[in-house]
């Protein structure tokens, strides 16, 4: 007996945030790759022919993220490379990490010391200041854009703000690496840059990380091995991955970041969940075009999330930790939202996101919120 | 779903019976903090299981986090009741504030017929609405936990093991649909304590239960003293030291005192707290059953709900905290909390 694939149906997959849909030509990217027989170590042909898309894919990174190709340390993911940052950067030294950081960043420096954000959900320059001055940590980390709000950070200033207090800033760019016009955090002033394949519509597995030149010349690494990427992370490439990365981000780059069109279709939703009763979380800020996250008072995520999954609109709430728990945001949390926290779901455009997602979405989140107001009527007489 | 056998198999037989099933597990506490694994993950093996048999059978499943209402309704509800004296019974709690609460809600909000678990009871149609029965496999009838289940929870609910002749057939039934937890030992007796040391727990949570004190017989006379009360129970013969002969009559919190009597000891009149009736209230006494503790034979009794006493024919030890069950035949008619 085979048993039934779940999740069959297709539906209305508005979670890029989490994964991007695979792009084209990153597939056929990875198709290619796989036919590569060699082994980009080796020293024949065939290990020649591997090395050149690897060094290919590694020449494509840092063109269009702004860093120097032998400074593209290829690994398995933006939690690695967040990770090799942090313990290869900070070596023992302090570190400060902005509020509303993903666990990826938080797991890592678990003693970090943490920078608020405002009520938008941007980082405090003048307290994440006052935490250089006082703590002078080797490291800062602080993310490009933020997974659950889009809320874009002003990484010139912030690095601005490193340099002058001597501590080196790592950013997670894995939401922004595609999406924001310029995505050359290294020339910002930023040490060390994390990004990530599936983020961008590549393949899952693959991501970097960016060293600037003081960076490079310190990286203590974490994966010694067999002396790969200049012995700053052992292990054979994953040589598939790593050339649909670069095309995923080549295609990215072929359209206008922001994507205008994708800001369209987040401004409909915006404005139809509005009209349901909706607040949208960081809206005062600068955004990426294609999140949105929505509280809806009244109405637990989870209830939202499985509602609207049954009615095959796939969207998140929160981080999902690997038993698929919702977790309270902490994201939120930080952005003072207090018990609405626990009410917000995150709509997250894919770059394919079709032209009719906002009147689907709509449609089924405005069942949503006649549900939740009906709970809200039906608990306010039930206590009267 | 919990990751065992028996909800598992319900979600498949009420998948086989082409009903739309979507499959929930409660995450109720850290694995990772209860087991004392540092870094072990929050979820532990069973919410992978329960997500393999969703798989399995091809239906949604989803992962609620009710570990705040968890600790606040059952675990705190379980130190706090040890420390006033009484003995809990935390899978009555879960299932009145989680089970048939938080997880009966999002079931109506998310348009869901009913709820379907996989409790050993009966749900039969009466002339008077759902009823609650014992289920056919007596040793394994959970009737007792499920008396504070409010008749409306009992109409949207459905019971499929209750009819099952015992747990060899739940297993068959298992196996038959090719169900990866068919071999899979039942679970332990309190969830959230993983080696059955539920007084570390109390302690935990309220040290004052785990202070010790004296051993007194009625009358005042010390013959021994104790580790701290949560380690007793009423009716309790053992861990009574130079008292060992007696049987725990009653606990003295505030003195954190045990307090014991001659084997053979007890009332016949026993009050209850928070009543649940799956009857339309009788306004005079009447005849019935009433279990006091959940793996007892019945004793017969006078039930008089407008005083919510219990009166047996016979004297017993009734344990506080501890449900009253009152039974006809098969039925729940309902119960309360012994105070």
């Amino acid at each position: 007996m085979t048993p039934p694939s779940p999740g069959a149906d297709p539906g209305l997959y508005l979670d890029a945030n989490a994964t991007e849909p695979l792009r084209p030509a990153a597939r056929a990217a990875v198709l290619a790759a796989l036919d590569l027989v060699g082994n980009p170590a080796s020293v024949h042909a065939e290990g020649r022919a591997a090395r050149k898309l690897l060094e290919s894919a590694r020449a494509t990174l840092a063109a269009r993220l702004g860093a120097r190709p032998e400074n593209v340390v290829f690994c398995a993911g933006a939690t690695e490379a967040n990770a090799m940052a942090i313990h290869g950067l900070a070596a023992g030294g302090g570190i400060v990490i902005g509020a509303t950081e993903h666990d990826a960043v938080r797991a890592a420096a678990p003693d970090a010391v943490i920078a608020p954000v405002d009520e938008a959900g941007r980082l405090d320059h003048a307290a994440f200041a006052a935490c250089l001055a006082a703590h002078r940590p080797t490291l800062a980390c602080v993310m490009a854009a933020n997974n659950e709000t889009g809320v874009l950070n002003d990484i010139a200033a912030i690095a601005a703000l490193c340099a002058a207090s001597g501590t080196m800033l790592h950013v997670d760019a894995v939401q922004a690496a595609g999406r924001v016009p310029n995505p050359d955090y290294l020339a910002q002033g930023a040490s060390s840059v994390a990004v990530s394949a599936h983020k961008l519509g590549g393949p899952k597995g693959v991501g970097a990380l960016l060293l600037a030149a003081d960076a490079a010349s310190r990286l203590v690494p974490l994966v010694r091995g067999g002396g790969q990427e200049q012995g700053r992370r052992g292990g054979t490439h994953n040589l598939p991955g790593i050339a649909g990365f670069a095309a995923a981000l080549d295609a990215a780059h072929a359209t206008p970041r922001p994507d205008p069109r994708l800001a369209a279709l987040r401004d409909a939703i915006e404005a139809g969940a509005r009209d349901c009763g909706a607040i949208i979380a960081g809206a005062g800020a600068p955004r990426l075009a294609n999140t949105t996250c929505l509280v809806l008072p009244g109405l637990a995520a989870e209830t939202q999330v499985i509602a609207l999954d049954l009615e095959g609109i796939r969207i998140s709430a929160g981080a999902a930790c690997s038993s698929g728990k919702v977790a309270r945001s902490h994201v939120l949390a930080a952005m003072g939202l207090g018990d609405l926290a626990s009410s917000a779901i995150r709509v997250s455009l894919p770059w394919n996101a079709p032209a009719d997602a906002p009147a689907r979405f709509l449609a089924a989140y405005r069942r949503l919120a006649a549900r939740a107001l009906r709970k809200s009527a039906h608990v306010s007489t039930s206590a009267a | 779903m919990s990751g065992g056998v028996d909800s598992s198999v319900v979600a498949g037989l009420m998948h086989e019976a082409g009903h739309e099933v979507i499959g929930v597990t409660l995450q109720l506490y850290d694995h990772g903090a209860a087991t004392g694994r540092k870094g072990a993950c929050c979820a532990g093996q069973d919410i992978h299981d329960a997500r393999n048999v969703a798989d399995r059978l091809g239906i949604a499943h989803y992962v609620i986090d009710a570990e705040t209402a968890f600790r606040s309704a059952v675990i705190g509800d379980f130190a706090d009741a040890y420390a006033a004296g009484r003995t809990p019974v935390p899978c009555v709690r879960c299932n009145q504030h989680l089970k048939f609460g938080d997880l009966l809600g999002l079931a109506r909000d998310l348009g869901a017929a009913a709820l379907a678990t996989g409790h050993y009871v009966r749900r039969e149609e009466g002339t008077h609405g759902a009823e609650l029965h014992r289920a056919v496999d007596a040793r394994r009838d959970q009737s007792w936990f499920l008396f504070a289940t409010t008749r409306d929870q009992l109409e949207f609910s459905r019971f499929p093991l209750g009819t099952m002749p015992d747990k060899d057939a739940v297993r068959a039934a298992a196996a038959r649909m090719h169900l990866p937890v068919a071999e899979k030992p039942d679970s332990q007796d309190i969830c959230f304590v993983p080696s059955g040391t539920y007084a570390d727990i109390v302690a935990k949570l309220r040290p004052d239960a785990a202070a010790p004190g004296e051993i007194v017989t009625e009358d005042g006379a010390v013959l021994d003293h104790h580790q701290g009360i949560a380690r007793y129970t009423v009716g309790q013969a053992k861990r009574l030291g130079a008292a060992s002969g007696h049987v725990v009559t009653r606990i003295d919190a505030a003195r954190r005192r045990i307090v014991v009597g001659p084997r053979g000891a007890g009332g016949r009149e026993v009050r209850i707290a928070e009543p649940n009736w799956l009857i339309d209230p009788p306004a005079a006494p009447f005849r019935a059953s009433v279990k006091l503790r959940a793996g007892e034979a019945p004793h017969p009794a006078e039930i008089d709900i407008a005083r919510n006493l219990v009166t047996l024919d016979t004297p017993a030890l009734a344990a506080p905290g501890q449900a009253c069950v009152v039974y006809q035949d098969s039925r729940v008619l309902g119960g309360g909390f012994i105070l």
